[in-house]
């Protein structure tokens, strides 16, 4: 599915660049991307291992333990038989994702999936689809990198828009998580 | 000095704070952690490299306004502002490119109107889901499935209809 959204979007990308004559910038772009991409992965490098040490202390010290006894009403009726590791990655992931520290919570994120999908059993597929839809949902406390930019462009009060930004995102993680159900019972149901 | 930039010092501060505390190796475990995440980046580079490449070409084809054109009759028609459709073509493929779109947006309509109020939510609300989804599931060596998908689009199109619909209540 994956391969099939990035094949259609290049073969999307070749007719319209013709319409548009961006033929130039479409062949700069393909050539320039891919090194992009390499740039990306060295900065996210930097501060993905800054974090991953990071809370590697802040677990040996016992904080995500407590982070994760805080967020387990929720999370345990989120995430079915995950082993304790997982749990703490799980809440740490959710918590960096609500504080806006992204490039902590991709890297306790992945550590999460690969605890679920090492452990296997009946609930690995929904508890991934889950983990995956919640991070796509990005439901941040306040949104830093957009009220800097609204502020920059003069509004009035930048921050006007942080109870809708969470109020949306709220929306749109229930919606997520009861499509992600949905479509899993339907495939137990096809299963037997 | 503002608050959101003390954030991160302070999160650090705390994090070896209770090191030292619990007399933790800080040294030794921190090492671990950092190698750990290292070998994680270098795991999801090539899918990185087939993404961005696809997203790169996309963008600067100009297929994102002729996407934008093709939904606008729908769009205009449930009343989400027609200066949004391209923000919401482009925010779950590319972080930079919906930033890039949003401050082209917020430059030509005031921050303080509908649709730059609408843009704004947009952004804040939802996610680069397609590098998202590509990132964990390079990471774990699987394709991903229905529910992931299913889940991701339908959590977006929430997030573009009531970003739409919340702006025009609250303010």
């Amino acid at each position: 599915m994956l391969g099939l959204i990035t094949a259609v979007l290049c073969i999307l990308s070749v007719p319209s660049a013709i319409v548009f004559s961006k033929t130039s910038e479409l062949s700069k772009a393909a050539i320039e991307s891919c090194s992009d991409a390499v740039q990306l992965a060295v900065c996210l490098a930097g501060t993905m291992a800054l974090w991953g040490g990071l809370m590697r202390i802040a677990q040996k010290a016992g904080i995500t333990a407590a982070f994760e006894k805080l967020l387990s009403p929720l999370t345990h009726k989120l995430f079915k038989e995950c082993d304790g590791e997982t749990m703490k990655n799980i809440s740490m992931n959710l918590t960096a994702n609500m504080l806006g520290i992204s490039n902590a919570a991709t890297p306790l994120g992945i550590a999460a999936v690969k605890g679920m999908s090492r452990s296997g059993g009946r609930y690995t597929k929904r508890n991934i689809a889950m983990l995956t839809v919640l991070n796509t949902a990005s439901i941040q406390l306040i949104p830093t990198t957009v009220g800097a930019l609204r502020a920059r462009y003069g509004a009035e009060s930048p921050f006007d828009i942080t109870l809708p930004v969470l109020a949306v995102s709220l929306i749109s993680a229930v919606g997520g998580c009861m499509m992600v159900y949905a479509v899993s019972l339907r495939g137990r149901k096809r299963c037997g | 000095m503002r608050v959101s930039d003390i954030f991160i010092p302070a999160v650090i501060t705390f994090i070896l704070l209770a090191g030292v505390v619990k007399e933790v190796d800080i040294a030794q475990e921190f090492m671990l952690g950092a190698k750990e995440n290292l070998v994680t980046v270098f795991e999801i580079l090539p899918s990185l490299i087939l993404l961005m490449t696809a997203v790169g070409m996309f963008s600067a084809s100009g297929a994102v306004d002729l996407i934008a054109g093709i939904l606008s009759p729908m769009t205009q028609f449930l009343g989400f502002p027609k200066e949004c459709v391209g923000l919401a073509v482009i925010r779950p493929m590319s972080g930079s490119g919906a930033l890039c779109t949003l401050e082209d947006t917020l430059s030509k309509v005031s921050p303080d109107s509908y649709a730059g109020r609408v843009a704004s939510v947009i952004m804040g609300s939802t996610e680069t889901t397609i590098y998202t989804i590509s990132v964990y599931f390079s990471a774990i060596k699987q394709r991903a499935y229905a529910a992931v998908f299913a889940g991701a689009c339908f959590a977006d199109l929430c997030g573009f209809v009531f970003s739409a619909l919340i702006v025009r209540l609250y303010f």
